[in-house]
């Protein structure tokens, strides 16, 4: 139980510390934080139950009013902003993404890594982001999908990575990741 | 760990957490059914206003946290310019900003240890159905913890990476980062089973 709970609060606070990395430029020169990778890794390494719950530790910390989203944003603002739906859908993705992590037990662990986080980290916070984009800004799904599209490149960028490093834990700390155990 | 709470002690900071969560709750959704756009147009005025009570400095942090969303009102007005219906896309930018600045406005006046009594009042009813709500804080405290601990040894395995190499620190530091902080997490673990437990 110790042991859950202090993993749980270290990847909350690795998807805070991700987001305190400056943004890499992309060369259409599209900005791309590290901070959805933290979420990736969450559901790739703790699995679905654990990685949903470290992120929703982290998001509600953020409602409280902590500067740990990318950028320093933080407080009750970003649930109004037309990016709160991808706050809101930060835990679901770690949820999705452990969860399909944890379907693919048979699969070489750093392509399964990668695959759950494109599903999980991408396909499902898409969907629940645009949500909220809508909502806020009354747009339909198809202008939606060409503003925030751009971003899209990135995050495949990060979902590889995600494999790679959830392969890498692996082999470094093998009874940490508690998808594979 | 730096909160968003304003240093500038305003009248608002001794309300009660839970009735200014309650009125900003009301606030947004009454912002979704209004629809005239001077009334918007008014309402933001007016939060701005509000701004403006506590005195300079107080403002000039609160307008600095809506900065980041210039890009999205240009867009929406644009957007609508084209669409030749410039009366919604005002009314759409406007509704964003005022609950934006709605939602800052309480975190700026509002305590973190206050805003922790509102999720533990929160979490009370979950205690008879057997959630042990203390590792909730006890998780919370050790994030707020970790997070500048984390960022610091982040830090030291960048310029530990300077000093080897003449390329830029890539992802090449993430796996030794994550491994770092997944010590870390056994450690206190180890640390809170001898103190006995949770």
């Amino acid at each position: 139980m110790e042991r859950n709970i202090a993993l749980i609060a270290v990847f909350a606070a690795l998807v805070a510390a991700l987001g305190l990395l400056p943004p890499l430029m992309l060369a259409s020169g599209i900005p791309v934080t590290a901070q959805s990778l933290g979420v990736m890794l969450c559901g790739t390494v703790l699995g679905a139950r654990r990685g949903g719950l470290a992120v929703l530790l982290f998001v509600a910390l953020v409602a409280l009013g902590l500067p740990l989203l990318s950028g320093g944003r933080g407080g009750l603002g970003v649930f109004a902003s037309p990016t709160a739906g991808f706050v809101v859908g930060f835990p679901i993705a770690a949820f999705a993404t452990g969860f399909v992590m944890e379907r693919l037990s048979r699969m070489n662990i750093g392509v399964a890594a990668g695959l759950a986080s494109v599903l999980g980290g991408i396909v499902v916070l898409y969907i629940i982001g645009m949500l909220g984009f809508m909502l806020v800004l009354s747009k339909g799904p198809v202008e939606t999908l060409m503003i925030l599209g751009v971003y899209i490149p990135g995050d495949l960028i990060k979902a590889v990575l995600a494999g790679v490093i959830t392969a890498g834990l692996a082999r470094a700390r093998p009874q940490s990741v508690l998808s594979r155990s | 760990m730096i909160s968003l709470t304003s240093p500038v002690e305003t009248r608002a900071h001794r309300w009660p957490a839970a009735v200014k969560l309650g009125a900003l709750a009301m606030a947004t959704v009454g912002l979704f059914t209004l629809q005239d756009v001077l009334l918007h147009a008014g309402c933001l005025v007016a939060v701005l206003l509000v701004y403006l009570l506590p005195g300079q400095v107080f403002f000039r942090a609160g307008l600095g946290r809506l900065r980041g969303l210039w890009i999205f009102a240009v867009l929406i007005i644009g957007w609508h310019l084209v669409t030749s219906d410039l009366v919604a896309g005002v009314v759409i930018a406007c509704r964003m900003a005022t609950a934006v600045a709605l939602a800052n406005l309480v975190t700026m006046t509002t305590r973190l240890s206050d805003m922790m009594a509102v999720v533990r009042w929160l979490l009370a009813p979950l205690r008879p159905l057997g959630v042990k709500t203390a590792r909730v804080e006890l998780a919370m405290a050790l994030v707020i913890r970790f997070t500048p601990v984390l960022a610091l040894k982040g830090q030291m395995l960048t310029q530990a990476w300077r000093a080897r190499s003449r390329r830029r620190p890539g992802w090449r530091i993430l796996v030794p980062f994550a491994v770092l902080a997944i010590d870390d997490a056994e450690r206190v673990a180890e640390a809170l089973r001898a103190r006995g437990g949770v």
